[in-house]
């Protein structure tokens, strides 16, 4: 048996290897490019009272919670009672109504109840894509500089609140 | 009860695939002649037992059994009643009963067409088909059966799939899987012949055919469904690189490596180890393909439809049959005859450089296919590899491989004249220079890929027309009839030159339609006229148009030609009872040098769409040159040498084997020694 | 979701991937009110859009373009883009643009860096081994297979006899 003629078989299994790794990763979940970066600006109608701003300035100043959502997205509805949860356990909890009616937004949140400070109604989805935002919910840590420094895609379930989401704050909260 | 039927139909197909995957290779072994021939018994048994279980779930669609799970969750009792047939292999659990359907096909066609063959070798043959049958229908059996029942049934089904409810599904997927399980027989042609130690010329005839079918359907069944996406998708696309795409791209690559490879080692007994390796790896892919396809590893939308276990059996069976097959190969290569002699300039490095440039560009599909799976699985962050680097990395592999197309079939084996062989094609090379500089002028701005595309397409032709003026020319010794000199070249001769121009046209139509087509998404209100690629397109009328299940607005387009009225279209958008989101569904006007192309985008008013208006030039002969090439390779494989005795084919074989001389049996191929000077 | 169904038949079409399963996922879209396209100032800018939203990946569907999705985020980067093309935006800052949101994700075409020097000239390598071992092996047997069996006379004698039984063949 020469060598050479094994060098095949050894190139495949490497392939089924990395095949077999790729069975176990998660193709759809993006890392965005804007974690350590400033959270990107807005100025937007706050949802609740049409007259005011909420704008990325309101962000600073300490740790926030940024909660991408919509009235029509089902997930969010899910995850909705985690919110209340992480507002109940100080987190500062804001929204940003991504392309929805507002009618239908005030709707869902005497339904399902209002667990934020502040909501920007951005009805364009513009600044849903400055946030890189691409499949509601999304959720965003912020720091008290403004940078963005964590961010989860899709549904925060109880085991995200409590492993992720909550030691994150505490240590954004620490940071001087 | 009829599902019942097949299920039980299914697992007699997987008993009876384990009998033909090992008593007729221990019969092999053993000189055993009542075991060796169990095989061909057991390969039709085989298929009537999967034609059972195929007809049960065809039965089941057609009467809407929405009790069985797979017709409820992919019929409707409004389908229309083709695509009840077809929306048999509308999902993955009936797709993989057609595919092992058609794997048991082959199998009893092997059985059939091969009596000729030794018996050990047919035994062998059998026995290896046996054992891949075992893997994919042991797949179906225990994870993918589409005979489940839903309890309690469903009272309607849930719907096919919209956008396969079009004639594309009836006919692509089993041309698709024709050539992608066609290469089975190859593989196992290889196989046997790897166990048996005889890895001689006689292999490579016998499995010449088989390869040459296989890759006609594989080329077809890509071909089909390019065509399908191209006017169902909507947004004038036809090649995406998708990894999917990918995944069937890969073995046409090898497949059409294999084919030229086994011409080497059929006519000259060299590069056998090459050849039987390419055999095996050309299999791999195909399974690497079923992989990619259902395990969700690339296309992550489909994660939610998939079973993680599904991905891991396959897996498992490519693991093992790579490293099976790849150990045998290991361990018996080396020890065949190098085979004839042969110089630098010759048939044989023009075939091998072929070779060369096919398996890497195989290479290069399946690197830039896995690559962002590679960097993720090293945590390097996530990235898409699509069309710009495919391109790119394309452009450089084809130039070489079609220039040398044109020189290949031109060339002499053994030993030719390098000097003298360009001198001879110098007037076609120039012609086809001036051609590439003045065609794209007469479609638009001359661009260099659409000139070197007019280029090599012209120049490929007529070296394909100088090849046959050469062959056919009258010669001293006998005066026959140009019909009879014609007909003396033979089918395989004929098979390749049409496919070669099949090639010439498809770069053609390519680089055209890459290069002029023109597109514009419009508002478009009641009367407008509005202009793309020198047509005018007026929307007569938007109207309400009822399907058998589905309500549409249809607009009614006029389409002029500098103002003379050319066609109407008729693009609709689609509402299906089942679906939520509309679907638009196209209008074409195909002709000869331009398709013209209108899809319906959103309303904007009761009067006024979004219209998407595309002018595609050239795409015909994309889809003909296609057409050439299937027909080249089954032409090809019908040649006369194929259906002769085997016993006559093995000693002239073996014998032009030994003394490494051409097989003198294509009167096309002989070469007669050139007269010097005169073409 | 539309864009995922339509994603499903292109991988249906060209691999024969027929996963037609379960599809949509509900009611998870938002109701865009449809917008006349934007009117480019010059063909250039026409033909730049037309590149950008092919070469752009949309980041909810995998592996379709932005012209190719019907995905409501894919029409408003389609809108996005025809705006800043409009306005003169040049190819690399749309790219640019994007990249900063999205990621490296959004570009069929990936960037050239250390991680991806394998994938681009990966290609070029193995064709320049390729020919090296085909070069190789030529040069091999060149050395070790003996010379042709018979002079050319006797491969004269040989064709005429073949020839001969061919044509016997065919009575």
């Amino acid at each position: 048996m020469k060598l050479r003629f094994t060098l095949p078989l050894v190139a495949f299994l490497a392939l089924v290897a990395l095949l077999w790794v790729g069975l176990s990763l998660e193709p759809s979940e993006l890392p965005s490019p804007l974690i350590d970066k400033p959270a990107p600006e807005f100025d937007l109608p706050e949802l609740r009272d049409p007259e005011a701003r909420f704008t990325s300035a309101d962000l600073k100043g300490k740790p926030v919670l940024v909660n991408v959502w919509a009235s029509w997205c089902v997930t969010c509805r899910q995850e909705h009672p985690m919110l209340a949860r992480l507002s109940r356990a100080g987190v500062p909890v804001y929204g940003l109504n991504y392309k929805d009616r507002r009618e239908d937004a005030l709707r869902f949140l005497a339904q399902f109840g209002d667990p934020y400070d502040a909501i920007g109604f951005d009805e364009s989805g513009l600044v849903g894509i400055d946030w890189g935002v691409y499949a509601t919910p999304e959720t965003f840590l912020v720091d008290r500089n403004g940078t963005i420094r964590y961010k989860h895609i899709g549904l925060i379930t109880p085991e995200i609140v409590a492993n992720e989401i909550l030691p994150k704050y505490r240590q954004l909260e620490a940071e001087s | 009860m009829i599902a019942e039927v097949g299920f039980f139909a299914l697992i007699l197909a997987l008993i009876l695939a384990l009998v033909q995957g090992t008593l007729p290779l221990l019969g092999a072994a053993r000189g055993d002649v009542a075991l060796m021939s169990v095989g061909r018994s057991a390969a039709y048994g085989q298929l009537a037992f999967l034609t059972v279980a195929y007809a049960a779930l065809t039965w089941a669609f057609v009467t809407d059994d929405f009790s069985v799970a797979y017709v409820a969750s992919h019929s409707n009792s409004l389908l229309p009643l083709q695509y009840k047939i077809s929306g048999v292999w509308g999902g993955h659990e009936g797709s993989l009963l057609l595919w092992v359907l058609i794997l048991g096909f082959w199998s009893a066609a092997v059985a059939t067409f091969s009596r000729s063959l030794p018996r050990e070798v047919l035994a062998r043959v059998l026995g290896v088909m046996g054992l891949v049958a075992v893997g994919f229908l042991s797949f179906t059996v225990f994870t993918s059966s589409p005979f489940e029942r839903l309890l309690p049934a469903a009272i309607e089904g849930r719907d096919l799939n919209p956008m396969l409810q079009d004639p594309g599904l009836i006919f692509h997927p089993p041309m698709l899987y024709m050539g992608y399980v066609g290469f089975a027989v190859a593989f196992s042609f290889a196989i046997a012949a790897l166990i048996g130690g005889r890895l001689d010329a006689a292999w490579a005839r016998w499995s010449r055919p088989w390869t040459a079918v296989a890759w006609a359907f594989l080329t077809l069944g890509i071909g089909l469904g390019s065509w399908w996406a191209y006017y169902v998708l909507g947004w004038g696309g036809w090649w995406f690189w998708d990894p999917v795409e990918n995944a069937s791209f890969m073995p046409w690559l090898l497949g059409t490596a294999l084919l030229h490879s086994l011409a080497v080692t059929e006519k000259r007994g060299s590069f056998k180890n090459w050849t039987v390796m390419l055999a095996i790896l050309t299999f791999s892919l195909v399974i690497l393909a079923a992989f990619l396809v259902r395990s969700g590893v690339l296309t992550s939308v489909h994660a939610f439809a998939v079973d993680p276990d599904r991905g891991l059996y396959l897996l498992a069976f490519l693991g093992v049959v790579v490293t099976a097959s790849l150990l045998l190969f290991a361990w018996r290569a080396g020890s065949v005859g190098l085979g004839g002699r042969f110089s630098l300039v010759s048939r044989e490095s023009a075939l091998l450089s072929n070779n060369v440039l096919l398996a890497v560009a195989g290479a290069a599909v399946l690197l830039g296919t896995i690559y962002p799976l590679l960097l993720d699985a090293f945590n390097l962050g996530k990235i898409s590899v699509g069309p710009p680097y495919f391109e790119a990395v394309f452009m450089p592999l084809m130039l070489p491989l079609l220039l040398l197309l044109g020189f290949g079939p031109r060339l002499r084996w053994k030993q030719d004249n390098a000097t003298e062989l360009l001198w001879r094609l110098r007037w076609i090379f120039a012609f086809s220079f001036v051609v590439g500089m003045i065609w794209p002028v007469f479609v638009g701005q001359w661009s260099f890929l659409a000139g070197l595309g007019a280029f090599l397409g012209v120049w490929i032709i007529g070296t394909s027309l100088h090849d046959l003026a050469y062959r056919v020319r009258p010669r001293s010794e006998s005066r026959q009839p140009l019909t009879t000199r014609l007909r003396r070249l033979g089918r395989s001769y004929a098979g390749m030159q049409i496919a070669h121009v099949g090639v010439a046209l498809a770069v053609i139509g390519i680089t055209f339609v890459i290069g002029y087509d023109d597109e514009r998404d419009v508002r478009m209100a009641h009367g407008e006229v509005i202009e793309v690629g020198g047509y005018q397109f007026r929307l007569d009328s938007l109207d309400r148009v009822d399907g058998p299940n589905f309500v549409a607005d249809q607009a009614t387009v006029s389409v002029f030609d500098d103002g003379q009225p050319l066609t109407t279209l008729y693009p609709q958008m689609r509402e299906y009872f089942s679906q939520e989101q509309p679907m638009a569904h196209t209008s074409l006007h195909r002709g000869l040098f331009r398709d013209l192309y209108v899809n319906m985008g959103e309303q904007l008013s009761a009067d006024a769409w979004v219209m998407r208006v595309y002018y595609k030039p050239y795409m015909n002969w994309v889809w003909t040159g296609v057409v050439l090439m299937g027909i080249g390779g089954f032409l090809a494989a019908s040649d006369r040498r194929y259906r002769r005795r085997a016993q006559h084919d093995d000693q002239g074989l073996l014998a032009a084997d030994d003394a490494g001389t051409a097989g003198p049996d294509v009167p096309g191929d002989r070469e007669q020694p050139r007269p010097t000077g005169a073409g | 979701m539309n864009a995922m169904r339509s994603r499903l038949a292109v991988a249906l079409t060209l691999g024969g991937i027929l996963l037609a399963g379960p599809a949509a996922v509900g009611a998870n879209t938002p109701t865009a009110p449809a917008s006349a396209p934007i009117e480019f100032e010059t063909e250039a800018q026409a033909q730049r859009y037309q590149v950008l939203v092919r070469e752009l990946r949309c980041t909810v569907c995998q592996h379709q373009n932005l012209i190719e999705s019907n995905a409501p985020l894919a029409a408003d980067l389609r809108r996005q883009i025809s705006l800043m093309v409009r306005d003169g935006a040049e190819k690399e800052e749309v790219i640019d643009y994007m990249v900063s949101r999205y990621g490296d994700f959004v570009r069929f075409q990936p960037p050239m860096n250390a991680s991806t020097y394998l994938l681009w000239f990966g290609p070029g390598l193995l064709l320049a081994g390729g020919f090296s071992a085909l070069g190789i092996a030529l040069w091999r047997r060149r050395r070790q297979v003996r010379p042709d069996a018979l002079s050319p006379e006797e491969e004269a004698r040989l064709q005429k006899l073949l020839n001969r039984t061919k044509d016997k063949e065919k009575q």
